[in-house]
């Protein structure tokens, strides 16, 4: 492999914030105590880091290892592992529209629809130009019977229509 | 009750008898409602009297897999050697399925009593609930209910910790929730070992579904023999299952009967039947894992480990997918195929390759592209994908599409021959 083949990242001009300064390290070392091994509060860091600044980085994995006594490359394949991390910003609000089958026989697809034009994102995955909503499809939210579900950011919306979707859209600031 | 509806008279209500009573959810509440009795009651016996009891109450996994649970307790080691762990099953992701989402919203300390009359049978001093990532409300109710009993001192030396998934339906698989737990990929392991030998880090371990564990308390204070008696056909399958039921019925919601139950009334008079003018087509009885039925199978089968196997599926996690002549079971069988694409974790090539070459052959035939011999490709491929892999999530990719094919293959033909006007596949 060439060496020239991923120059890495020239080195951005603001240092790096560090997530884990004292009040977080704090309620990480409540979660360390849960469990037998350090590896184990992967899972429930990365939830933290995602709180507190909405997404994962690449420089955030890396402080993750070095915290936890991992490698970057392992956190990473963690990571990637899961599809609740962002490794990308995503907007300030961030929406889950189950499609799955039984969903999707109950209209889901046109409450996408109604969510792409409401919040303005237009196109899943997206996000919307005042960066505001990030609209996305997913597997099975396991609220069938409450078809169709929408997660707003930690918000479980049941039974959502596409009638429901303008007023659902409007009440996040 | 047939949450969010009315109960009906012909359901036997255990596991939902407070659903929709929010003070059911407060500690004091739940004491007040007889709550936490169970316990103390476990707690006075040997751990070893308790397994008998579940044993003989003939009570089974849940989950999906229906395995007794009293014989997968008695499985851990009986002399302690090693720190016993007790991990309970909240990842609640199989299409299909949301009952377990009800038991934690409504009655979360039914699982925390359940969870610590668990952890006594087996002696486990640590207990992890794993609930999924999506579960917002149920993680922020359980926590609640964790700290409140916690603070009551009713868990005695017993710890009892939630974890929160991130999104991976394998990770309901046990031993991809247990690698999860560990905080690595969820990956499924080769069994053996089992995980009462070694389960997570390393040591002996029990598995139990929510719906499981909530149901002990009961078998604890009425007695194995009453609970023994809650069954309306095969001796095999006891107890109270709670059946979740979506699609196109009028009422859909969660439901509580007695094994055993027919599933054409559950379908047809306590979720109301189907829409005016419609007819069930098919229906799905056990969560997308499981073999699709048609009409007549649907009507005639009845709602035990047995009874559906007898018609050709499994009972698996009692979720209840229902499909009326209006549905298009070749675009739906794609559905539940990308799905499984979706959600392999990679590890074993007839999975990897299978979910995902499945998913594109049937995007295809919708599209109008198929070819006759397509239908034999995805059944062969199908073969493959079925117990050749670490854990089931492949065959539960294959269960239906070859269920589909057997009893809807006209649709499939239509396709193919240019009959049905192609579906663009988004």
């Amino acid at each position: 492999m060439s060496v020239g083949a991923h120059p890495s990242q020239p080195a951005g001009t603001e240092e790096y914030q560090p997530v884990f300064t004292e009040q977080m390290l704090e309620q990480l070392n409540e979660i360390l105590a849960r469990y037998p091994t350090r590896q184990a509060a992967l899972l429930p860091a990365l939830w933290l880091v995602q709180r507190a600044r909405g997404w994962i980085s690449d420089r955030n994995m890396a402080e993750v290892a070095e915290v936890l006594g991992l490698t970057p490359a392992y956190v990473k394949g963690v990571v990637t592992f899961y599809t609740m991390y962002h490794q990308h910003p995503v907007g300030r609000h961030f929406v889950q529209v189950c499609t799955t089958s039984p969903c999707n026989i109950c209209g889901a697809e046109a409450v996408v629809q109604a969510l792409l034009e409401a919040t303005g994102a237009k196109e899943l995955g997206a996000t919307s130009p005042d960066g505001k909503w990030t609209v996305i499809e997913v597997e099975c939210l396991g609220a069938c019977g409450f078809a169709t579900p929408v997660l707003v950011d930690d918000d479980f919306i049941e039974s959502v229509t596409p009638d429901r979707v303008p007023e659902l859209v409007r009440k996040y600031k | 009750m047939g949450f969010p509806h009315k109960p009906h008279p012909k359901e036997t209500v255990l596991l939902s008898r407070y659903f929709g009573e929010a003070d059911a959810r407060n500690y004091k509440g739940w004491v007040k409602r007889g709550g936490y009795a169970a316990l103390e009651q476990a707690r006075a016996m040997e751990p070893a009297r308790v397994v008998d009891i579940v044993k003989d109450s003939g009570l089974r996994g849940r989950g999906g897999a229906g395995f007794p649970t009293g014989l997968k307790w008695s499985f851990m080691p009986k002399e302690k050697k090693k720190p016993h762990y007790l991990c309970v099953n909240a990842d609640e992701s199989e299409p299909g399925t949301f009952k377990d989402r009800e038991i934690m919203r409504w009655t979360p300390h039914a699982l925390l009593e359940g969870t610590a009359i668990a952890a006594h049978a087996i002696q486990a001093e640590v207990a992890y609930i794993y609930i999924r990532g999506e579960f917002t409300e149920p993680l922020a109710i359980m926590d609640k209910a964790l700290t409140d009993a916690r603070s009551a001192g009713v868990f005695g030396k017993l710890k009892i910790h939630l974890h929160r998934g991130a999104g991976a339906y394998i990770c309901g698989e046990e031993t991809a929730l247990m690698s999860s737990i560990e905080g690595k990929r969820g990956n499924p392991r080769i069994k053996p070992p089992f995980p009462a030998a070694a389960g997570v880090f390393g040591m002996p371990t029990t598995i139990n579904n929510v719906e499981t564990l909530a149901a002990v308390p009961h078998i604890l204070t009425k007695g194995a023999v009453w609970y023994k008696g809650l069954s309306l056909s095969s001796p095999k399958s006891t107890g109270t299952k709670l059946f979740s039921v979506c699609g196109h019925v009028q009422q859909p919601g969660n439901y509580e009967v007695t094994l055993g139950f027919p599933l054409k009334d559950l379908v047809y008079e306590l979720c109301g039947g189907m829409r005016p003018g419609r007819t069930l087509k098919a229906c799905i009885p056990g969560g997308s894992s499981v073999p699709i039925l048609d009409r007549a199978e649907t009507e005639s089968c009845l709602l035990d480990y047995e009874g559906v196997v007898e018609r050709g599926s499994m009972l698996g996690s009692g979720g209840v997918i229902v499909f009326d002549d209006s549905t298009d079971m070749v675009y739906q069988i794609m559905r539940l195929a990308r799905f499984y694409a979706h959600e392999s974790c990679a590890q074993c090539t007839q999975c990897r390759e299978g979910t995902a070459w499945t998913t594109k052959i049937l995007e295809r035939i919708l599209a109008g592209q198929g070819k006759t011999a397509d239908l034999d490709l995805l059944l062969d491929l199908s073969e493959n994908m079925t117990g050749k892999t670490i854990c089931v999530l492949s065959d539960s990719c294959a269960a239906p599409v070859v269920s589909g094919i057997k009893k809807f293959r006209s649709e499939f033909e239509d396709y193919i021959a240019g009959r049905r006007k192609p579906v663009m596949v988004a």
